[in-house]
């Protein structure tokens, strides 16, 4: 079915127009930053928190420690809330994927098209293996210079900032490497398996 | 599973926008309105579901927001409960632009998770902040179409903090609905003035307030908050402090949209 629009009768813009080419459909700009989560806040000790990446029978761990102590990067990037409120110029600190991925090849383990990201809570979320290299997506432990608040996801949590803000897994604890794409937590529930905000991939289904 | 149903799970129908009509506004409380929209061919939804609405401006400006269903699953129309934000782009449409015999685009329903069946068995906690009664009366009305020994299987309690008692949206219907003998109500206010004569809870929620208003721990009811984030933070947070199983605990935090 064709999307025409229906004009809404008297409807107008009250917000100072986006600069061009920043705002994808449907998205309007916030200076806040909202928080969505489908349960309790969950809080793991640093003492006993790690990140893993698994591949077959394999897993490679980084404590928090080890975790830090790899070279940071300092992103700074607009995301988007299928929601539809996007927030420009985030700054964050992490450890790109990249890194990551890259160190648990050299232990072994084989890349795969496609990972699932795994949180405290039993989150999950599914992405291609191409939307997490390349320097498109990080693990991130700071927001704005001080330490990332568990509401928004703290201890430390994915992002993935070209895709929407569901994929940027908050409480991540690790990746899982997969053959073939699987639904994750919101994608079983009827969200998209890819989510890129420029095409408005919202729901399954969407183009 | 059949071979149909095989191929509809391989590639889902598209949520396609819809002009649906507007059957009727009412005003709920000073900053609180309902739209009843007949939306064709509906396909139906579950209560905790959302819509998303799209406003398209002659320019080719357009805004979209999401909006919590009020209705009951049971209700052929579906009923949006807008807060009016009066700095906002879209409440301030939705609510005094509006009119019944206008046309308005949605498309769902939309959410998997924030849902309740009566086929679900077992006590519910149902605690909202302000606007976030929205998707939770939908759950108390649903409740209310179920057949009697389902309704006595998934009994509800409520838990409504609003700012004062004109800010409470559906005081009337949710007086009803205490009345069976099944549901608990429990309203808190937070600025209620001081001289008013309400009788009620005035103060923000706190461990007692939960522990009186909900289920014993025990009981392993299940548990829908709604609200502001700090409001659900806060509620969640204390679910989880009384001995409430966390994986129990769906929570439905908004910023106002605006």
């Amino acid at each position: 079915m064709a999307d025409i629009p229906f004009i809404a009768r008297g409807f107008h813009s009250k917000r100072p127009a986006a600069p061009p080419g920043r705002l994808p459909p449907g998205q309007y700009e916030t200076r806040d930053f909202p928080v969505l989560s489908a349960g309790p806040t969950p809080r793991t000790p640093l003492d006993r928190w790690d990140f893993t990446i698994r591949g077959g029978d394999d897993t490679v761990r980084w404590s928090w420690q080890e975790l830090l102590a790899l070279p940071h990067e300092t992103p700074t990037v607009d995301i988007h809330c299928v929601t539809k409120w996007s927030k420009f110029d985030t700054k964050w600190e992490g450890i790109s994927v990249d890194t990551l991925l890259n160190a648990a090849e050299e232990k072994g383990l084989r890349k795969t098209a496609f990972v699932m990201a795994r949180s405290d809570g039993g989150y999950t979320t599914n992405l291609p293996l191409a939307d997490v290299t390349g320097g498109k997506a990080w693990v991130v432990f700071q927001f704005d210079g001080g330490p990332l608040d568990p509401e928004h996801g703290g201890p430390a949590r994915l992002l993935v900032p070209h895709l929407y803000f569901w994929k940027s897994a908050k409480w991540v604890r690790g990746l899982t490497l997969m053959d073939r794409d699987q639904p994750g937590f919101w994608e079983q529930l009827g969200y998209h398996d890819r989510g890129d905000p420029w095409t408005e991939q919202r729901y399954q289904g969407d183009p | 599973m059949t071979e149909e149903s095989e191929t509809a799970a391989a590639s889902p129908p598209r949520l396609a926008w819809q002009v649906a009509s507007v059957v009727e506004t009412r005003q709920e409380t000073p900053r609180a309105h309902t739209l009843v929209l007949d939306v064709p061919g509906w396909r139906g939804h579950r209560a905790g579901q959302h819509v998303d609405v799209r406003l398209v401006a002659e320019d080719g400006y357009q805004a979209q927001r999401s909006y919590s269903i009020a209705s009951a699953p049971e209700n052929p129309r579906i009923e949006l409960t807008i807060e009016r934000l009066d700095d906002g782009e879209v409440s301030p449409y939705l609510c005094d632009v509006l009119h019944a015999g206008d046309g308005v685009e949605v498309r769902g329903p939309i959410g998997g998770y924030f849902v309740w069946s009566s086929r679900d068995e077992g006590p519910v906690f149902l605690i909202a902040g302000g606007s976030g009664i929205v998707p939770l009366m939908a759950m108390l009305r649903h409740r209310a179409h179920a057949a009697s020994e389902l309704r006595s299987r998934s009994r509800m309690h409520l838990l409504y903090s609003a700012r004062t008692v004109s800010d409470i949206i559906y005081i009337r219907e949710l007086a009803d609905l205490s009345n069976d003998g099944e549901t608990r109500v429990t309203f808190t206010l937070t600025r209620e003035p001081a001289s008013s004569d309400w009788k009620g809870e005035r103060r923000r929620i706190d461990r007692a307030m939960l522990e009186a208003a909900g289920w014993p721990a025990k009981e392993g009811s299940l548990s829908y908050v709604c609200g502001p984030t700090p409001f659900v933070e806060a509620a969640a947070n204390l679910l989880v402090e009384i001995g409430y199983d966390a994986s129990r605990i769906r929570t439905e935090r908004f910023g106002p949209t605006s």
